[in-house]
């Protein structure tokens, strides 16, 4: 306890944990808040809970076995971890992916954004204490959880994506039972949506909160949807992996405001826009094979890099012509993130916290690995 | 069947998961599988609860956590071990970091399999739970704390965490 003498009245310093146990974090994120009344000065991380040495363990398996390692990294967005593992030794080991291959993991990539972004929604609708919209988001996402299971088999580790391609096929009618979802899917939020919007009390407890300027965010180092709605058009997709590059190219959503609700309205239009990207995807899906047969060992080290849901994600991989890696590095985007977090936190008030955390859609598990 | 077991309140606890067991767990209390129409309430305060439902394995820095969360529900109690990891360690067992499953810190009731398990597979986790509640509430079992349950590793006070237990306000 600390006596500071800033007004007449000397107010009193107290620091309050918050996490690992909270019912708004679905994760162990500790933050100490030292608060001054109902004020937050400071914000400290202290993280660490959900540490499992995956890098480590990623040296003991051989390079084969760490596609399924790695989509543990973290269970809402494992198809990307999945996705970037395989592009990264692929790229070590010159392997030509077939293009069918490459449609079916955009495919798979925008119908995962599309579930971590209805499922953060959701959220932070929680959050803000409307449960009503988080039941109805995640009543919607059940949708994609579902044909995700009835293409890859698996409602949340898909473990479809493989080095040289991918493990399965989709027929015509699988094809056409995704666009039905999706047709589905928009319909619905199409309903559910405008609240989230539009609604008086939504915008009352998300406007003008947690505000991270343009040049903030780009000094603190934010990434993906973060780094968007603060202005800064930054998206990795526009650099044309997997068949981003022949699907016409990717326009990143970006939003002016930088607070809560800009953050919040980013997902809901990239939702449309992951939409839009499946649909292209089994438009110009070509014929042909979807793997292709790779022998050999990976050697020396790549960085690859690609957009998550969450933002911008940098594996490192190096390897020395065995069957076992010499190193793994993954750097995820809310570890990238989390100094926005922590900038955006000091002047605003106790009953923000739980929101402007879950704005920057905090993933633990990726961040701690 | 006692009072208690036909509406078992449940606390989730993430002890350092993936996040795929938190989400399906989470899946469960949606309208499409929705636990609360057989009175299962997801509650978010220990000290309120009649389950501990816990993911992912313990690592060096939760095991702590997880034992002041369990030593906060109110007698009679049942933990729910939900998925892979938090039963035996899972794909992360062989972490320098990973101590295993969670019954290495605390008593387990219900051990769930699959990674991640299944919204079905927890649900019918917690309805044997809830039956092993009844049970315990009848037999006034259920008592025993984790002192008495002898946890395998040592658990050292750090002078770095000496915060006051997490609660949620």
């Amino acid at each position: 306890m600390q006596t500071t003498a800033t007004s007449a009245f000397p107010t009193r310093n107290t620091v309050i944990p918050f996490g690992p146990q909270h019912p708004v974090l679905p994760e162990p994120l500790q933050l100490r808040l030292v608060l001054e009344d109902e004020r937050v000065v400071e914000a400290l991380p202290a993280i660490g809970y959900c540490h499992r040495g995956l890098e480590k363990i990623a040296e003991k398996k051989d390079f084969i076995q760490n596609v399924y390692l790695v989509e543990r990294i973290c269970g809402i967005c494992s198809f990307m971890h999945s996705l970037t593992y395989c592009q990264g030794i692929e790229e070590l080991m010159k392997v030509d992916v077939p293009s069918r291959a490459k449609h079916l993991r955009v495919v798979w990539a925008e119908l995962h954004r599309m579930h971590s972004h209805l499922l953060f929604l959701g959220l932070v609708s929680d959050a803000f204490g409307f449960e009503n919209l988080f039941m109805q988001l995640w009543r919607v996402r059940e949708h994609i959880l579902e044909i995700m299971e009835k293409t890859a088999g698996a409602r949340i580790m898909l473990s479809v994506c493989s080095i040289g391609g991918v493990r399965r096929d989709l027929d015509d009618g699988q094809m056409a039972e995704v666009l039905r979802v999706l047709d589905r899917v928009e319909h619905e939020l199409e309903e559910i949506l405008p609240t989230l919007m539009n609604d008086y009390s939504v915008r009352q407890r998300l406007c003008g909160v947690g505000l991270l300027s343009p040049d903030k965010a780009h000094d603190l180092g934010a990434v993906g949807p973060t780094a968007r709605a603060s202005g800064i058009p930054m998206d990795h997709r526009q650099t044309g992996y997997a068949a981003y590059g022949d699907l016409g190219g990717v326009t990143p959503v970006t939003e002016t405001a930088g607070d809560c609700y800009a953050r919040i309205m980013i997902r809901v239009r990239e939702l449309h826009q992951s939409a839009e990207f499946v649909r292209k995807a089994i438009q110009k899906i070509p014929a042909g094979p979807i793997a292709v047969p790779v022998k050999g060992n990976p050697d020396g080290e790549v960085l690859v890099r690609m957009e998550q849901p969450r933002g911008e994600l940098i594996f490192y991989i190096k390897g020395n012509g065995t069957r076992n890696l010499e190193r793994f590095r993954a750097r995820t985007p809310t570890f990238a993130n989390l100094p926005a977090l922590l900038h955006m936190l000091p002047g605003c008030q106790l009953a923000d916290v739980p929101v402007i955390i879950l704005s920057i859609d905090p993933c633990i598990s990726c961040t701690e690995r | 069947m006692s009072a208690i077991a036909k509406s078992p309140w449940v606390v989730h606890f993430n002890c350092s998961s993936c996040n795929g067991c938190d989400i399906e767990f989470l899946a469960c209390l949606t309208p499409f599988y929705d636990v609360e129409r057989l009175g299962i309430l997801h509650v978010g305060n220990p000290k309120h609860a009649d389950v501990l439902v816990v993911t992912g394995s313990v690592n060096h820095r939760t095991a702590r956590v997880l034992k002041n969360v369990y030593d906060m529900i109110p007698s009679p109690k049942v933990v729910v071990a939900m998925g892979v990891c938090s039963s035996s360690g899972g794909i992360f067992a062989e972490g320098y970091n990973v101590l295993g499953g969670i019954d290495k810190v605390i008593p387990v009731d219900v051990f769930v399999p699959g990674c991640p398990a299944r919204p079905e597979a927890m649900l019918d986790g917690i309805l044997k739970a809830a039956a092993i509640l009844d049970r315990k509430a009848r037999e006034g079992t259920g008592v025993a704390t984790v002192s008495a349950a002898k946890p395998v590793i040592n658990l050292v006070p750090l002078a770095a965490d000496a915060a006051p237990a997490p609660a949620a306000p």
